[in-house]
């Protein structure tokens, strides 16, 4: 397989064409998307029409982007205008979005071919795909077992090799998690540098789009195009976006890393031995390695499960049945209201919308949202110290490998601690990346994670292109 | 209206004033009124998912000039959600602020002295609009309502003063004088009518020296003279209850223009819980020094100050002129009238003049134009009806007074050809002219009418009045 | 520790209709997850600052110039229900707030 970046210079040098491009990805995708239920939505008429404008740029001598040509797929919480957008939710089904995401624009504007709509639990909550409304994604690497999620979807399209790119929603987890357990590389970015104007919101404070990709550095060439300031989302950081392919190859020599022990404490054996070994070949390609501990962490998982579902019982209000999706007809439009809400949401979504609206209500606020709220600020501290004394921590991405289907779903908190290593850089607006590294139980693959501060991209990307170097990937 | 002896109510008012912004709070569609139904909505202000608000620049600027006009800190605020379920809100929830608004504690000084304290006034969204369809046409028995959005997200500052006021009159001062600074800052056009401003009233009464009664909020109150009647109404009603031995229930109540009455609307109930909670698609309100004083010094003088600087040229005024002297104000005409005194215009003329004749859309009438027109007509160069022909279309159109009169033929007619037309109509209507002549006055208004019709309203009926006296000797 | 009263109250203020079988499941699935978050009600915070945002960007906003809105026809015809240009819903009862 060639790489994104690869395909967008054949394409731009005429040894392809983005319409070759798109017929590899929908080929790969009528292959294989029965058996894994990875697309929701194909967008083919409209992906030709994107391809062919790109064709006819290159034809015409113009300049195209650094995506020309480039298939990629969409985790169906961005909105896209004109193309059914469902969040993986009945409540939501038939419903066509007016407009675009901000993301969608600007990859349309690299040259991209945006092909369609891919699989996530529903409203992004949950963590194997198997609250989704639509079914569940299957692991393409071993499809009795799941993908991962929220965004299994778009990390099966990546892992199934329907499309190069793709790209996930990262709330507590949603992309490093399945891009780990579906063997691909994903990042998290610092919040704000990536608009979120068109992503349907689960918790506004913690969401953030980024990457999914088969390379480090394809998941930089795909940030640089998404990322930079938006004046639509007031959470935008007031920059442009930062320059990473220049960086990929800086290394980490002279760099400080600090391996957690709350970021590998409870993983499975292979998994902790997964990211000694990758400790190890960071030093060995000359950085300091330090032991540490940030006992904060831990408390990471409790707070999250407040402000999270908190601020997605709010924004998921609007769901009424009033102006858009489904309706459940009703005497009274309260009636008609819970009606449609009750049919239409499934059982995860109602259980984090009854959660977080307990948490905001009268008489617990100051007990559990307020209070989660201070141990954010106090996750923030402590990740700050940490960076005084290193540049990036490791640690694990997910305790275990990818699980068998229903090994999780009877009980929601078993379900809730797969994301206990990614949810701490959530809560800390910061930057973090998974990158495949070694194998686990049955073969399957591990994710070791990255983590840094805001805005280090960079050096999280030249980090994780040592490890992917050292398994053999080019 | 007194309240029985040894009674006093305790007012508080909120009042609600969308901002005459261009576009709405969080988004780029027009703030406009009257226009088709949904045409004035997009992805954000009709809350479809993924969807962001971006703040207002404007509106926070008018939303300071509130608050530096009533004396309020600004301080650093944060927007919050109010989350409830509600078919003209389209997020079902509202944006808004809570524990930290952008103005607080301020005051206003009512026009009798007295002062009046400000809470706070924060920003928030408004909601757009339902019509209920079927039954009467009000909220119950409906059986279908349509909703139209256009206003879903404009700017709005609610003002909460606090419970400070202790009469209907007060109430109404306080009304008045904030809708003149609302206007005088351009924060808002003040129109109660149109629901551009909005008053709701908590009433309470007490025993004098004893602690507040239950509170009761009065809603629908669409002018002034129906918030102060409601108040007392309100007050009347709480007072009768609790000498007949009742209690007060806290409540909402609206008030019934056409039968003079306040009825219950919603019962406050326990379960109303809006889990405020800070809203994350917004960055906190940090004014610094610089952008309030652009605001502040962007300020003019406000009505208070332009009130007495009229007052010292009028002089003592009777009660009609006091509502001439507050249309004036409301207006922004209190410059153009205090120039035309300066200029030697009687201060009587000169106020009525611009209370009455200045309406219009177009051009504001320059001080020379207006005084020059006034100056004219006092020395009988126009007549009443001429100069306030002048006037109209100097609002309409500008341009000059005596060119405009010119242009109309105002000129006033010689006292020899105004002699001439008199005789003609004298010789025309004997009977008429032989009572007059015999003492029916009544009949001086006859000949003047038909003089002016003669010549087309050139005349000037204090001229022909004068002329048919020397006639009848 | 979380009732059932609890759960139902919730379920009333968010719109969902439980039945009795899910009143039971989730009383016991969200007191699992409260418990687990015993850990963060049961911080001495005292003093703590909340956070309800990771950066301290402020005062962004846009000029007050208008935007083109979105086509009427486009907007009603994702309702469910429309009538005469607007958005139609059953009736409503009880009062607005
Ligand atoms: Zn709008």
């Amino acid at each position: 397989m060639r790489s994104a970046g690869e395909i967008a210079r054949d394409v731009r040098e005429g040894a392809s064409s983005a319409g070759r491009e798109l017929e590899i990805a929908l080929s790969a995708i009528r292959a294989r998307n029965d058996e894994l239920n990875v697309f929701l939505y194909v967008d083919e008429a409209g992906a030709r029409l994107a391809a062919q404008r790109v064709d006819e740029a290159v034809a015409r001598g113009e300049r195209t982007g650094p995506l020309a040509g480039v298939p990629v797929a969409l985790k169906d919480n961005l909105c896209q205008r004109g193309i059914p957008t469902t969040c993986s939710s009945r409540i939501l089904e038939g419903w066509r979005p007016p407009y675009n995401a901000t993301v969608i624009d600007r990859l349309v504007a690299a040259g991209a071919v945006p092909v369609g709509k891919t699989n996530l639990d529903e409203f992004a909550m949950g963590s194997s795909t198997e609250t989704s409304a639509f079914g569940p994604t299957r692991n393409p690497l071993d499809p009795t077992r799941v993908p991962g999620g929220s965004s299994g979807g778009s990390a099966a399209a990546v892992a199934a090799d329907m499309t190069p790119l793709a790209l996930g929603s990262d709330t507590g987890g949603s992309i490093r998690q399945p891009a780990a357990l579906c063997g691909i590389v994903g990042v998290k970015p610092t919040y704000g540098l990536v608009s979120r104007y068109g992503l349907i919101a689960f918790a506004s404070s913690l969401d953030q789009i980024g990457p999914l990709s088969r390379s480090v550095a394809d998941a930089a060439l795909l940030l640089e195009v998404i990322a930079g300031h938006d004046p639509r989302d007031s959470t935008s950081l007031p920059e442009p976006a930062p320059s990473l392919r220049d960086h990929l190859d800086d290394g980490v020599v002279g760099r400080r890393i600090g391996v957690v022990r709350e970021l590998i404490d409870g993983a499975d054996p292979e998994v902790v031995a997964s990211v000694d070994r990758a400790a190890e070949v960071l030093r060995a390609a000359g950085a300091e390695l330090v032991p540490l501990s940030i006992p904060e962490l831990r408390l990471g998982l409790s707070a999250y499960y407040l402000i999270a579902p908190a601020e997605a019982s709010s924004n998921l209000a609007r769901f009424d049945g009033v102006r858009y999706g489904l309706r459940v007809d009703a005497d009274d439009v309260a009636a008609m209201n819970e009606a449609t809400r009750t049919a239409g949401f499934g059982a995860e979504v109602k259980r984090r919308i009854m959660l977080g609206t307990y948490a905001l209500s009268a008489g617990y606020y100051d007990a559990y949202y307020g209070q989660a709220l201070k141990v954010r600020t106090q996750m923030i501290e402590a990740f700050r110290r940490a960076y005084r004394e290193v540049d990036l921590l490791l640690g694990a991405t997910t305790p275990t490998v990818a699980f068998p289907f229903g090994s999780k779903t009877a009980n929601p908190m078993s379900m809730y601690l797969s994301d206990v290593f990614t949810i701490p850089t959530n809560l800390a607006g910061e930057a973090a990346i998974s990158v495949p590294f070694g194998v686990g139980e049955g073969g399957l693959p591990v994710g070791v994670q990255l983590l840094g501060p805001g805005r280090s991209e960079a050096r999280l990307l030249a980090a994780g292109r040592v490890l992917e170097l050292a398994e053999g990937r080019p | 209206m007194t309240l029985p002896d040894g009674w006093e109510m305790v007012v508080g008012l909120e009042v609600h004033t969308e901002l005459k912004t261009r576009t709405k709070m969080f988004c780029g569609c027009r703030n406009e009124f009257g226009a088709p139904p949904n045409t004035h909505v997009c992805p954000v202000c009709l809350g479809l998912p993924g969807s962001l608000p971006v703040l207002n620049e404007r509106a926070v600027e008018l939303a300071m000039a509130i608050g530096l006009a009533l004396h309020c800190t600004i301080a650093p605020s944060t927007f919050h959600r109010k989350n409830y379920f509600y078919p003209d809100m389209p997020k079902d929830f509202q944006i808004s602020q809570y524990d930290r608004p952008i103005n607080a504690n301020g005051y206003l000084d009512l026009i009798d002295h007295s002062r009046v304290g400000i809470e706070r006034a924060h920003l928030e969204e408004d909601t757009g609009k339902s019509t209920h369809l079927g039954g009467s046409g009000r909220l119950h028995g409906a059986d279908r309502s349509l909703v139209d959005y256009n206003r879903s997200g404009v700017p709005l500052v609610e003002i909460v003063s606090a419970p400070d006021i202790r009469s209907s009159a007060q109430a109404r001062a306080y009304a008045s004088e904030l809708r003149a600074i609302l206007i005088a800052t351009g924060a808002s056009d003040g129109r109660m009518e149109e629901g551009s401003m909005r008053v709701d009233a908590n009433v309470s009464v007490r025993r004098a020296g004893q602690p507040y009664g239950t509170r009761c909020e009065i809603k629908n109150l669409n002018s002034l003279r129906s918030l102060q009647r409601a108040i007392d109404y309100e007050a009347e009603r709480q007072v009768a209850l609790v000498e007949s031995g009742e209690v007060v229930r806290q409540e909402t109540r609206h008030w019934d223009e056409a039968r003079g009455v306040t009825a219950t609307m919603r019962v406050k109930e326990e379960a109303d819980d809006y889990r405020y909670f800070r809203e994350p698609d917004l960055v906190d309100l940090a004014p610094d020094a610089s952008w309030v004083q652009r605001v502040r010094s962007g300020l003019g003088p406000l009505p208070a100050e332009r009130r007495a600087a009229l007052l010292a040229r009028v002089g003592e005024v009777s009660e009609a002129q006091r509502d001439a002297v507050a249309t004036v104000i409301d207006a922004g005409r209190d410059e153009v009238v205090r120039g035309a005194i300066d200029r030697g215009v009687d201060p009587a003329l000169a106020l009525a003049r611009a209370a009455n004749e200045l309406e219009s859309e177009g051009p504001a009438v320059s001080v020379d134009a207006f005084a020059e027109t006034l100056l004219m007509e006092q020395r009988g160069e126009l007549s009443a009806t001429q100069s306030k022909a002048v006037l109209a279309a100097l609002a309409q159109e500008g341009g000059d007074p005596h060119a405009i009169a010119a242009q109309r033929g105002f000129e006033r007619l010689s006292s020899n050809s105004l002699g001439a037309t008199l005789d003609e109509v004298i010789d025309q209507h004997p009977d008429e002219w032989r009572r007059y002549r015999d003492g029916d006055d009544k009949l001086a208004q006859f000949f003047v009418g038909l003089v002016m019709k003669a010549t087309r309203g050139q005349a000037d009926g204090k001229a022909v009045i004068a002329e048919l006296a020397a006639r009848r000797g | 520790m979380l009732r059932r009263e609890d759960v139902a109250h919730v379920a009333r203020l968010a719109r969902l209709t439980l039945s009795d079988e899910e009143l039971d499941l989730f009383t016991d699935q969200l007191a699992q997850v409260l418990e687990h978050a015993s850990d963060v009600a049961a911080l001495d915070l005292e003093g703590v600052e909340a956070t309800a945002h990771p950066f301290g960007l402020v005062n962004v906003v846009r000029a007050d110039e208008p935007q083109p809105s979105l086509d009427r026809d486009e907007v009603l015809a994702m309702a469910p229900d429309v009538e005469d240009g607007r958005f139609a819903v059953p009736r409503i009862l009880g009062e607005d707030q």
